[in-house]
């Protein structure tokens, strides 16, 4: 005999202290602390900060730990919290020319002013598990040198010098804001790059390396890549001036891409920008790759019809909240839709006359 | 109580979103952009009708939440205490007694009244989206009304099955001027769109629009002299309350093909039960 469909509050009841004990897994083993979340799985933690929105290591920390290490959900976390605080104000922009930096490469030239430095990559490392990490054992201390005193200039700046890369327009105008204002099309570049940098990584590699096999080419040369900490200033209206109120750490990544000219603009070198929150150099890259193929129409470039040059395809896909959200849902009850379909195919069938399967008992 | 303000969000943020609701009003069946905002719960889970029952909640309201017409489904019970949490109001599974009733693919059997607040969570807003995947192209043929695309597709439907293919989230007309998606609704609910006493709010959250139909707005479901809309629903009386005219479920009883029917609107059926109407398959006789 069919029972309503009743109980889903216990249910759920159920389910959230079922995935606690889940959470927690096996009470014989230590618990995770928010600081060993933050301190040794930091990239995680930097990939939560940048797609969630919000710079603040120890919540990102707590967000995975409460996730499971799910990095989505972790993210999922952070935005939600991050609608109900009080916006405060605006700070001034960051100077990234004023950058501390712990990583500066650049693969178009071989030495420059500020130096090349490697900083705390994998690059070179060669991908063998490392089983000594098994086994706890402490760390050497890695060697330090003085920083070098002074700025490390842009390298892009070199290159402006000569007028051989497009000039970056000076703009002070307040940039729109993605998450006070809907998301309208045609989204000037200031936009794209703020969906950009909360970009799923996932989504803004795939459509980085698209355009790197051929779907709207760019020939990008990483011109620098930096990482670092830079001092946040904020006008404070009863000082009258500004004051430094913390320091967040940036990866920017500024890509010059070959460009034999179009209609409207000279032969020159052109940019493709990537800044985000904490280090997370494929994220910064990868957004690069993809502002510059968005800007083919400022450039005068051919629409190729590439998903990475369509403005609308790839920022109204990119948010990884918003596509899981909408991915997951189909999870949801769709009982009374479906039926709607089950009458519309059954009438269907019946005027084919291919309804020759008997009716079963009712 | 919690730290959070009443219902969750800002009162600033609120504003914003009355002012969208405001203006929906006021051009019934155009979709206004608003900055939906992150809630904590998943985009295409309600999000948008969470931000609108949000914005006209009062502490003295009375809300119900139904999903696929029924008050227990999981996702209801999510949203309903939601709102019990952080705006403290009081909850109910009457239509009737409810001030505030959130939807996701159906409208009620009972007749709404004056005063009462339908608040339809939507997936896709855009009636046009999957003609047209460019929202900047959609915009363009809805302020220049220019509805031929949908007019071909539903002609193409007919031609090729000799219905209109279209069962739920069928597309109507309001006050003859913009095309509107009613939500995955089943085409048996349109014809209760139209001339309703309440208000009707729709809120799309991950695709950042409102829009509405105050109440008594004109709404048409699209279709051809020759092929007038039709609203159908299973053939079938309900097996829990006999009802004949209500919008039906249907569940499998066992693994050899067996079936019954039964209202999807929940409160409508345990109303009917309690009144004394009973179906072919109640409890009482078959257990």
């Amino acid at each position: 005999m069919y029972v309503a469909v009743k109980g889903g509050e216990r249910a759920i009841e159920n389910a959230h202290a079922w995935l606690a004990e889940e959470r927690r897994g096996d009470t014989s083993i230590a618990e995770l602390s928010i600081g060993q979340i933050r301190e040794q799985l930091a990239l995680a933690v930097n990939r939560v900060m940048a797609e969630g929105s919000l710079y603040d290591p120890d919540l990102a920390a707590l967000a995975i730990k409460q996730a499971r290490g799910d990095l989505i959900e972790a993210i999922f976390l952070i935005r939600a919290y991050r609608t109900t605080l009080p916006r405060f104000g605006a700070s001034l922009p960051v100077d990234t020319g004023k950058m501390a930096c712990d990583r500066r490469i650049s693969a178009t030239f071989k030495d420059l002013p500020g130096g090349q430095i490697l900083g705390p990559t994998f690059d070179y490392t060669h991908r063998l598990l490392d089983f000594k990490l098994a086994a706890e054992g402490e760390v050497p201390e890695a060697a330090t040198r003085e920083a070098t005193p002074g700025n490390v200039p842009h390298v892009t700046d070199f290159l402006n010098h000569e007028g051989l890369i497009e000039e970056a327009a000076h703009n002070d105008t307040t940039p729109p804001d993605l998450t006070r204002e809907p998301l309208e099309m045609p989204a000037e570049r200031a936009l794209r790059l703020q969906a950009l940098t909360r970009a799923d990584e996932g989504f803004t590699l795939g459509m980085a390396y698209s355009t790197q096999r051929g779907y709207a080419r760019n020939h990008a040369f990483v011109g620098e890549l930096r990482i670092g900490a830079v001092p946040v200033e904020m006008d404070i209206p009863e000082l009258g001036f500004s004051i430094e109120i913390g320091e967040v750490t940036l990866t920017e990544c500024e890509t010059v891409n070959q460009f034999t000219g179009s209609k409207s603009e000279p032969p020159q070198f052109t940019r493709g920008y990537g800044l985000v929150f904490g280090q997370t150099e494929r994220k910064a890259i990868s957004m690069a790759l993809v502002d510059r193929a968005l800007r083919w129409e400022e450039l005068g470039e051919e629409d190729e019809g590439a998903p990475a040059q369509d403005a609308e395809f790839v920022l109204y896909h990119a948010d990884n909240i918003q596509a899981t959200g909408f991915l997951e849902h189909i999870k949801l009850p769709h009982y009374v839709d479906f039926q709607a379909e089950l009458e519309l195919v059954r009438k269907l069938r019946e005027e084919a006359g291919a309804n020759s399967v008997p009716e079963a008992a009712e | 109580m919690s730290d959070y303000n009443f219902a969750y969000l800002d009162e600033q943020t609120k504003r914003m979103i009355r002012r969208a609701i405001l203006k929906g009003l006021a051009i019934p069946g155009y979709q206004v952009p608003f900055a939906s905002r992150e809630m904590p719960m998943p985009y295409g889970w309600g999000t948008g009708g969470v931000q609108v029952s949000a914005a006209v909640m009062t502490p003295d309201d009375r809300f119900k939440v139904i999903d696929q017409g029924a008050d227990d489904t999981t996702n209801a019970v999510s949203i309903r205490s939601f709102f019990e949490r952080t705006a403290g109001v009081a909850t109910t599974t009457k239509t009737s007694e409810a001030s505030v009733i959130q939807t996701r693919h159906r409208i009620p059997e009972e007749p709404l009244r004056e005063g009462q607040i339908l608040v339809y969570q939507v997936p896709i807003p855009e009636p046009l989206r999957f003609l047209e995947p460019r929202e900047s192209e959609t915009r363009k043929m809805h302020s220049l009304e220019e509805y031929g695309l949908m007019h071909v597709k539903l002609y193409e439907d007919i031609s090729r099955h000799g219905h209109i293919a279209t069962s739920y989230d069928y597309p109507v007309k309001v006050e003859g001027r913009y095309v509107m998606d009613p939500s995955p609704i089943p085409k048996f609910d349109n014809p209760k769109l139209g001339d309703m006493a309440a208000i009707q709010l729709f809120g799309a959250g991950r695709e950042q629009r409102i829009y509405a139909l105050p109440p008594y707005t004109q709404v048409v479901s699209l279709d051809f002299e020759d092929h007038p809309f039709e609203a159908s629903k299973p053939d079938h009386p309900c097996a829990l309350c006999g009802a004949e005219n209500s919008y039906l479920d249907e569940v499998i009883t066992d693994d050899a093909g067996g079936r019954m029917f039964v209202c999807s609107d929940t409160d409508f059926c345990e109303a009917r039960q309690a009144a004394g109407h009973t179906g072919t398959m109640n409890g009482k006789d078959a257990a």
